[in-house]
C-alpha cells in the first residue's frame, strides 16, 4: 500500500545557523536517489518550515507517515542516510535521536493561535498556507462583511496592541474607520528592535501570509487601500519571505486591485528599516517611511487622525495582525475567553538566557512567569539558581524570584515594575550581575536616543556615567539617590516612549537588587564576578594539575608555568577575559 | 562610479525612493557611502548634502568610511550579552589588533562590528561571519573560523 510521508525541516534563522538548509538538501538528495532505485513506492517529499519555536533543539525534523509525526532534534546532514533508511524506507524511528518528552513538554503546556502554523507550513508557498484555511477570513470580511462589522469583533475580542503598549486594536480601527479622507494607509510595525525579542521575526518567516491576511482584513475594515509593512533591516529572511508571499498574493489577486473580485483595492509594499531602535516608536517609524531621521513626533494628533504623510494611519505590530484573522474565523467570544478579563488571547513570548529550553513560547494571557520559565521553559540551565527574569526589553525591568507567581498581563507586570512589551523575556541567573544588566540597557538605550529631547539625550548619559563608575569601582555615596532622582525626572519629561521607559531596568534593578548596587559602591566588589574592573583570577595550587590549557587559551601571555606543575597569573598582563576560567577542566581558577 | 549612481537615480524615479532608499542602494554597492555619490545626488535632487548626512548618520546601517573585506558582526542582543558576547568582542578586537574606538583592521581585511540584536536568542551568543549566522558561538570557534578566512 501507498504511504504518504512528508519530511519536515524547521527552518527559521536558528534553524539555517544551526545546518537546516544542508540537512533539507541531504533529504532530497536522499528522495531523488531511492525513487530512482525503485526503493520506496511511497508518495514521498520534504519540506521547508518556518520557526516552530524550540530553537535550543535545532535543527528540528519532523517525519510524518500517514499522518503519524515523530520528532527528531540536533540533525545533522551526516544523521540524514540513517533516519531515512531506517524510518523512510523501513518505518522504524531512530529511537535515540528522537526530540522525546522534553519537547512535547515544551510545545503541550501552549496554547498556539499566533504560532499555530509555525513550523507545519511551507512560508514559501502560499498554496501551503491555503491549505490550512489560509485567506477564508480575508475573503469572508471582504466579500461579506461590512467594515463596521469587522471592528465590532475586534472590539469583542479584547485583541490589544501586541507592540506594547497594549492599546485597544479594535478602537484604534474604529478611529480609523470613522475617519474620512480619500488616501489612508495602514502599517505593520515589524521594527522588532527589543534585543532579546524574536517572536515577530519568527511569525514573519515562518507565516508571512497570516500578517498579510491580517492587514488586508484592517484595510476592509479601516478602508484603506495603502498599505507599508515596516521590517527592520536586521531581518533579511523575513523581508525576503514577505516579498514572496506578497508576489504570491498579487497572483492569486488576494492584493493589488479589485482584490477576490470585489470593488475593493488594497496595495501592499515592504519597506526596510536601516537600523534604529526609535523606529519601532510609531510616529518616528512613519517619519522613517517618508525617508528622514526617525524621530518621534509630540502626540498632538492621533496616528489615525494624522499620520504617515499626514494621512489617517492605523498601525499595529506584526503579532497583532496574525491574530486577526484566526478571530475573524473563529469568533470574538472564543479569543476573549483565552485570555484574561482585561486582555483576550494569548501572547507569544521570546524566552531565552540561562533557561534550559530556549525558544518561542505562546500561551494565554494570565499565566504566571513560574509556569512559563518552569514548566514551559524546563528552568534554569546547568543547575544554577534563579536570580531573575528581564521583561519588556531596554523598556522593562527586572523581576526577581520572590514575585515568580506575578500573573503574564500589561497591568501585572507593570505593578511588578516592568512592562509586558512586545514580549522579550530573558532569563537570568546567579551568575548575571544585575548592575551590569541594567548599564546593558541603559548602553542601549542612551546609544538609540534620537537626540530630539533634552532628557533623554543627556538624562541617560548622565546615568551611563554613574553606572560606569559604579561597575568600574568608583562608586560614590549618593550615586543610588542621584540615580533614582535623575531616573524619575526622564520618566516624567521625555517626548516619547523611550525616554519615558529608558530607566526602568536601572530603577528595577534598584528595588530589587540595591544590595548589589551597595556592594559595588561600599566594597568596591561584583558579587556575581562580572564587573572586569572588580574581579581578579587566581589559580589554586592545590588543584592545577599543570595541564597547560589556560596557558595555550591565554591572548595576553599572563600565564606561567612549566608542564606537571602548577601555573600562576600574572596580574599585572591579565586582561581577565575569562578565557582561562573556561578552559580549566580542573575548577582550579578562582574568581573573585 | 557614475554609472551606478545612474542607476540607483533610476530606481528613485520608478519606485517613488526617498533620501533612505537611495542611501541603502548606496551602501549595498560601495559598501559604505563615499562622499562623491552624496555630492553628485544632492546636486541631481537638489537637497543639500547635509539631510544626506542627517539621514546616514541616524542610522546604524550606513557607514561612512570604508569596511574591511570581511565583516564580523557579533550580536548584542540581551540573552547574548548574558551569555558573553561583549568577551567575544574583545577578544576578537585583540586578535585583529584594531585599536579602541575603531571597527576596521588597518589593512582593510577586517571589520568588526556590533549588532542589537538579530533575533536568534535562542541559539544565543550569535555572531554572522560575512552575513552566515553561526549560533552557539565560542572563543575557540571564533579563533578558528578567523584562521580559515585568513588562509584562504
Amino acid at each position: 500500500m501507498e504511504k504518504n510521508i512528508i519530511i519536515k525541516v524547521c527552518m527559521g534563522t536558528g534553524g539555517v545557523a544551526s545546518g537546516g538548509e544542508e540537512v533539507l538538501a541531504k533529504f532530497r538528495e536522499m528522495i531523488t536517489e531511492s525513487n530512482l532505485n525503485a526503493k520506496i513506492s511511497s508518495n514521498c517529499h520534504a519540506q521547508k518550515v518556518g520557526c516552530r519555536g524550540f530553537c535550543s533543539k535545532d535543527v528540528l525534523v519532523d517525519v510524518i507517515v500517514d499522518d503519524v509525526k515523530t520528532t527528531y532534534k540536533h540533525i545533522k546532514p551526516d544523521m540524514v542516510e540513517r533516519i531515512f533508511n531506517e524510518h523512510v524506507i523501513n518505518g522504524v524511528p531512530v529511537n535515540e535521536w528522537l526530540a522525546g518528552p522534553e519537547y512535547n513538554n515544551f510545545h503541550d503546556k501552549q496554547t498556539k493561535v499566533v504560532l499555530s502554523h509555525c513550523g507545519d507550513i511551507d512560508p514559501e508557498d502560499i498554496d501551503s498556507y491555503i491549505a490550512v484555511g489560509g485567506y477564508n477570513a480575508a475573503k469572508k470580511a471582504v466579500l461579506e462583511m461590512t467594515p463596521e462589522e469587522i471592528v465590532n469583533i475586534i472590539k469583542n475580542s479584547n485583541l490589544r496592541g501586541r507592540g506594547g503598549a497594549g492599546f485597544p486594536t479594535g478602537l484604534k480601527w474604529e478611529l480609523g474607520l470613522r475617519i474620512k479622507s480619500d488616501v489612508k494607509y495602514v502599517i505593520c510595525n515589524g521594527d522588532e528592535g527589543d534585543p532579546g525579542a524574536f517572536m515577530d521575526r519568527s511569525v514573519m518567516e515562518g507565516d508571512p501570509h497570516s500578517v498579510i491576511e491580517g492587514m488586508i482584513i484592517c484595510a476592509k475594515a479601516t478602508q484603506s487601500n495603502s498599505g507599508y509593512i515596516y521590517v527592520r533591516a536586521e531581518y533579511p529572511l523575513a523581508v525576503k519571505r514577505l516579498q514572496m508571499a506578497i508576489e504570491q498574493c498579487l497572483m492569486k489577486n488576494f492584493l493589488g486591485n479589485n482584490i477576490f473580485g470585489s470593488d475593493f483595492s488594497f496595495d501592499l509594499k515592504i519597506f526596510q528599516g536601516a537600523g534604529a531602535f526609535v523606529c519601532g516608536e510609531a510616529t518616528a517609524l512613519m517619519r522613517s517611511i517618508e525617508g528622514k531621521r526617525g524621530m518621534p513626533s509630540p502626540k498632538l494628533w492621533r496616528s489615525a487622525e494624522r499620520g504617515l504623510w499626514d494621512k489617517p494611519t492605523v498601525l499595529n505590530n506584526v503579532e497583532t495582525f496574525a491574530n486577526v484573522p484566526k478571530i475573524i474565523l473563529n469568533g470574538a467570544n472564543w479569543y476573549r475567553k483565552l485570555g484574561t478579563e482585561r486582555s483576550g488571547g494569548t501572547k507569544v513570548f521570546s524566552l531565552s538566557g540561562k533557561v534550559r529550553n530556549t525558544g518561542l513560547v505562546e500561551v494565554p494571557l494570565g499565566i504566571s512567569l513560574r509556569e512559563i520559565i518552569y514548566d514551559i521553559g524546563g528552568g534554569i540551565e546547568s543547575g544554577k539558581n534563579f536570580k531573575a527574569v528581564q521583561t519588556g526589553g531596554p523598556s522593562g525591568g527586572c523581576i526577581p524570584a520572590e514575585l515568580l507567581d506575578t500573573e503574564v498581563d500589561y497591568e501585572s507586570l507593570a505593578r511588578a515594575g516592568s512592562i509586558m512589551g512586545s514580549g522579550g523575556m530573558v532569563v537570568l541567573d546567579e551568575n548575571t550581575c544585575m548592575v551590569n544588566t541594567a548599564k546593558f540597557f541603559l548602553e542601549f538605550t542612551q546609544a538609540e536616543s534620537c537626540g530630539k529631547c533634552t532628557p533623554c539625550r543627556i538624562g541617560t548619559k548622565r546615568m551611563l556615567e554613574i553606572l560606569d563608575r559604579i561597575t568600574s569601582g568608583k562608586g560614590k555615596d549618593g550615586d543610588i539617590e542621584l540615580l533614582e532622582e535623575l531616573g524619575n525626572h526622564i520618566r516624567a519629561t521625555s517626548l516619547c516612549g523611550l525616554g519615558m521607559t529608558a530607566a526602568n531596568p536601572v530603577l528595577s534593578t534598584l528595588k530589587y537588587f540595591r544590595d548589589e548596587y551597595i556592594a559595588h559602591i561600599k566594597e568596591k566588589r561584583c558579587p556575581a564576578a562580572v564587573c572586569r574592573d572588580l574581579i581578579t583570577f587566581t589559580i589554586i595550587e592545590e588543584l592545577c594539575k599543570g595541564c597547560g590549557s589556560c596557558k595555550r587559551v591565554c591572548p595576553a601571555d599572563a600565564i606561567r608555568g612549566t608542564r606537571k606543575s602548577p601555573h600562576r597569573i600574572d596580574k599585572e598582563l591579565c586582561i581577565k577575559c575569562g578565557s582561562c576560567f573556561d578552559a580549566c577542566k580542573f575548577k582550579a581558577i578562582l574568581k573573585v | 562610479m557614475e554609472e551606478t549612481l545612474k542607476k540607483i537615480l533610476k530606481t528613485y524615479h520608478e519606485n517613488s525612493g526617498n533620501i533612505i532608499t537611495i542611501l541603502q542602494d548606496i551602501e549595498k554597492n560601495f559598501g559604505h557611502i563615499p562622499e562623491e555619490a552624496v555630492n553628485w545626488f544632492a546636486k541631481k535632487l537638489d537637497i543639500p548634502a547635509s539631510r544626506f548626512y542627517g539621514v546616514a548618520t541616524f542610522y546604524s546601517q550606513f557607514h561612512l568610511k570604508p569596511r574591511g573585506k570581511n565583516i564580523i558582526t557579533v550580536c548584542r542582543g540581551t540573552a547574548c550579552h548574558v551569555k558573553g558576547s561583549e568577551r567575544l568582542i574583545n577578544r576578537l578586537c585583540l586578535e585583529l589588533d584594531i585599536p579602541e574606538g575603531e571597527e576596521t583592521t588597518s589593512d582593510l581585511k577586517f571589520t568588526v562590528e556590533k549588532v542589537n540584536c538579530i533575533g536568534a536568542c535562542g541559539i544565543a551568543p550569535v555572531t554572522l561571519i560575512n552575513n552566515t549566522v553561526h549560533g552557539r558561538m565560542t572563543i575557540d570557534k571564533l579563533i578558528k573560523e578567523i584562521k580559515k578566512i585568513k588562509s584562504e
